[in-house]
C-alpha cells in the first residue's frame, strides 16, 4: 500500500516537473574569490513567473548566487565564477552576451536604496533612455507614468516627479529602484535584501508590490527574513556555506524541510 | 528535542507548554479514574471531587492557549517548533474533554447510586475503563518520549475499546429487556460507557496530533472501528 502511494506521488511530481518552465537554469555553479570558494557546484533552477527566496545564514552564499544571475561578480576583480547558466536556454557567460543588455533583461534591487542624485523622473527615464526604449517625450512620459504606477509610487510621486529622489523616504527611495528596475522591461528581477533597511509599513508596501509583479516578471530575492521569505516567495532555496542544502516549494520547506540545517536555520536553533 | 534555540526563552515557553500539557494529561487521567471508581463504589464524595476537579482542568487549558499565541505571536515560529505550539492546543483541547466525560460520568453516580448497579455490569465498565485509561496513559508517555512507532501503535488499538464497548452497549439492553425498573439506571450506565469509550478516541486523537507533530505529516489510512453499537439493533434481533 505504501509503495503504491510512493509511486502515485511520484508521478504527480513527473507531471509538476514536465508543467514547469524554467526561466534560468544554473548548472554546477562555482565562484572563487580569488583562493577562497564561495559557491560548490550549485544546481538550482528559477521557475518562470515565480518569487524564489534564497535563504540561508550570514556567508552561505545566496548574494553570490544573486549576484552570478547578472554577472553583478564580473564587477569584482578578483571573483572567478564557473559552471552554467543560462536565461531561456542562452549562456549568459557566453563572451557574446552584451553584459549591459543581460543587465536589461536580469534587472536587481538593492540592499539599500540607491537612487541617483537626480529628479525622481529621470531615476525612471534613465534606463530606458540608455537602451533606447523610448522614441520621444511622450512615450517618455508614459513609461516613467507605468513604472512608478506599477511601483505603487505614482500617487505619492506624481506631483513631485522633478523633485530629487533622494528626497523620497526610505520606503518610497525603494520602491522608486524597483520602479526603475522594471522601467527597461527585464524579464528577471533580482533583489538583495530589499527591505532589511526599510519600517514594517514600506516593507509590507515592498512585499505587496513582490506580490503583484510576480505575474509578469520572474523574482529571486535575498532576505534574511524567514517570515518574509515564507510570505512572498514560492519556491525557496536555502544555502549553507557555499552550498545549497535543498530546494523546495515554499510552504514545505517553512512547515516541514528534509534538512536538519535547513530546520535549523529557519526554527532559530544551533545545527 | 534535537538542539536548543538561540533565545533560550524560546525554549522556556516551549517547556512551559510541555509541561502543564503533562499535568493536564495527569489530572483529566485520574479524574477519570476516580470518576468510575466513585461509579462502582456509589461513592458520592469522590463523584464531587472529580466534579470540581474539572474546573482546574479548564483552567489549565485556557492558560496553555494563552501561552500558545503569545509564543506564536512573540517568535513566529517555524516547521516543527510550530508544530510543537498548535500540537499542544489541540492536545490540550482533547484533554480538557476527556476532563468533561469524566466529570459527566461523576455526574451519574447520584442517580445510579440509589438502584446499585449490578455486579457484573461493574466489571464491564471497570475492564473498558482499564482499557481507555491505558490508552490515555500511553499516549501521555508517547507525548513525552515522541515516539512516532508507538503513536501509531496506539491508534491501531482503539479497536479493543471500540468492541468492548459494543458489548457492553449489547449488555445493558438484555437487562433493559428483562426489567423495565433496570431502564432508568442502565440509560445513565450506557452514557457512562459512552463517555469512556470517547475517552479512548480522545487518546487517539492526541496520538494522531503527536504523530504530526514529529513528522510533519498526517498519519496514513483511516483509524481502525470497530464501534458496531449504532447497527446493534439488528444483531440484537438476530439473537
Amino acid at each position: 500500500m505504501n509503495m503504491m502511494s510512493d509511486a502515485a506521488v511520484e508521478k504527480a511530481l513527473d507531471k509538476k516537473m514536465n508543467d514547469v518552465s524554467y526561466k534560468m537554469i544554473g548548472k554546477d555553479v562555482s565562484v572563487y574569490y580569488g583562493d577562497k570558494r564561495a559557491l560548490y557546484d550549485v544546481n538550482l533552477n528559477v521557475r518562470e513567473n515565480t518569487v524564489t527566496a534564497l535563504i540561508g545564514p550570514s556567508g552561505c552564499g545566496k548574494s553570490t548566487f544573486l549576484r552570478c544571475l547578472n554577472r553583478m561578480n564580473d564587477t569584482i576583480e578578483s571573483a572567478k565564477v564557473t559552471g552554467r547558466i543560462t536565461l531561456d536556454e542562452e549562456d549568459i557567460y557566453d563572451p557574446a552576451i552584451d553584459v549591459v543588455e543581460l543587465r536589461a533583461r536580469v534587472g536587481m534591487v538593492f540592499q539599500k536604496p540607491n537612487p541617483f542624485p537626480k529628479s525622481i523622473y529621470e531615476n525612471i527615464a534613465y534606463g530606458p533612455r540608455i537602451h533606447g526604449l523610448a522614441r520621444n517625450k511622450a512615450e517618455m512620459d508614459q513609461v516613467v507614468e507605468a513604472s512608478l504606477q506599477r511601483a505603487g509610487l505614482w500617487n505619492e510621486a506624481k506631483d513631485r516627479l522633478h523633485e530629487s529622489g533622494t528626497g523620497l523616504s526610505g520606503g518610497q527611495q525603494q520602491r522608486l529602484c524597483i520602479a526603475r528596475a522594471i522601467a527597461v522591461s527585464p524579464e528577471v528581477i533580482l533583489m538583495d535584501e530589499p527591505c532589511s533597511a526599510l519600517d514594517p509599513i514600506a516593507t509590507a508596501k515592498v512585499e505587496e508590490l513582490i506580490h503583484e509583479l510576480r505575474t509578469n516578471y520572474t523574482i529571486v530575492i535575498v532576505t534574511h527574513s524567514m517570515q518574509q521569505a515564507a510570505r512572498v516567495s514560492q519556491r525557496t532555496a536555502m544555502f549553507h556555506l557555499g552550498h545549497l542544502v535543498e530546494e523546495d516549494d515554499t510552504d514545505k520547506m517553512f512547515t516541514n524541510p528534509n534538512d536538519q540545517r535547513t530546520q535549523d536555520y529557519i526554527m532559530g536553533r544551533f545545527g | 528535542m534535537p538542539s536548543t534555540h538561540i533565545t533560550s526563552a524560546y525554549d522556556e515557553e516551549l517547556k512551559y507548554l510541555t509541561r502543564r500539557i503533562s499535568e493536564m494529561g495527569g489530572l483529566a487521567e485520574q479524574m477519570c479514574a476516580d470518576a468510575v471508581r466513585a461509579l462502582v463504589n456509589a461513592d458520592g464524595a469522590l463523584a464531587q471531587k472529580v466534579i470540581s476537579d474539572d474546573a482546574v482542568l479548564d483552567h489549565a487549558e485556557r492558560e496553555i492557549g494563552e501561552k500558545a499565541i503569545i509564543t506564536i505571536a512573540k517568535r513566529q515560529p517555524m516547521a516543527a517548533d510550530l508544530r510543537e505550539i498548535i500540537g499542544s492546543l489541540r492536545i490540550a483541547a482533547d484533554l480538557e474533554r476527556v476532563g468533561d466525560l469524566g466529570k459527566n460520568t461523576a455526574k451519574r453516580v447520584i442517580a445510579v447510586q440509589e438502584s446499585g448497579i449490578p455486579r457484573n455490569l461493574a466489571r464491564g465498565i471497570e475492564h473498558l475503563s482499564e482499557l481507555a485509561l491505558i490508552q490515555l496513559k500511553e499516549v501521555l508517555d508517547v507525548y513525552a518520549t515522541r515516539s512516532v512507532e508507538k503513536a501509531e501503535a496506539i491508534r491501531q488499538r482503539d479497536e479493543e475499546i471500540d468492541a468492548m464497548y459494543t458489548s457492553l452497549f449489547r449488555e445493558l439492553l438484555t437487562y433493559m429487556m428483562e426489567d423495565p425498573r433496570n431502564i432508568t439506571s442502565c440509560t445513565h450506565l450506557l452514557f457512562c460507557a459512552k463517555n469512556i469509550e470517547r475517552i479512548g478516541d480522545h487518546a487517539t486523537n492526541i496520538a494522531e496530533t503527536i504523530y504530526y507533530m514529529a513528522t510533519g505529516h498526517q498519519p496514513e489510512g483511516e483509524r481502525p472501528k470497530d464501534d458496531r453499537s449504532n447497527t446493534l439493533s439488528a444483531i440484537l434481533s438476530d439473537d
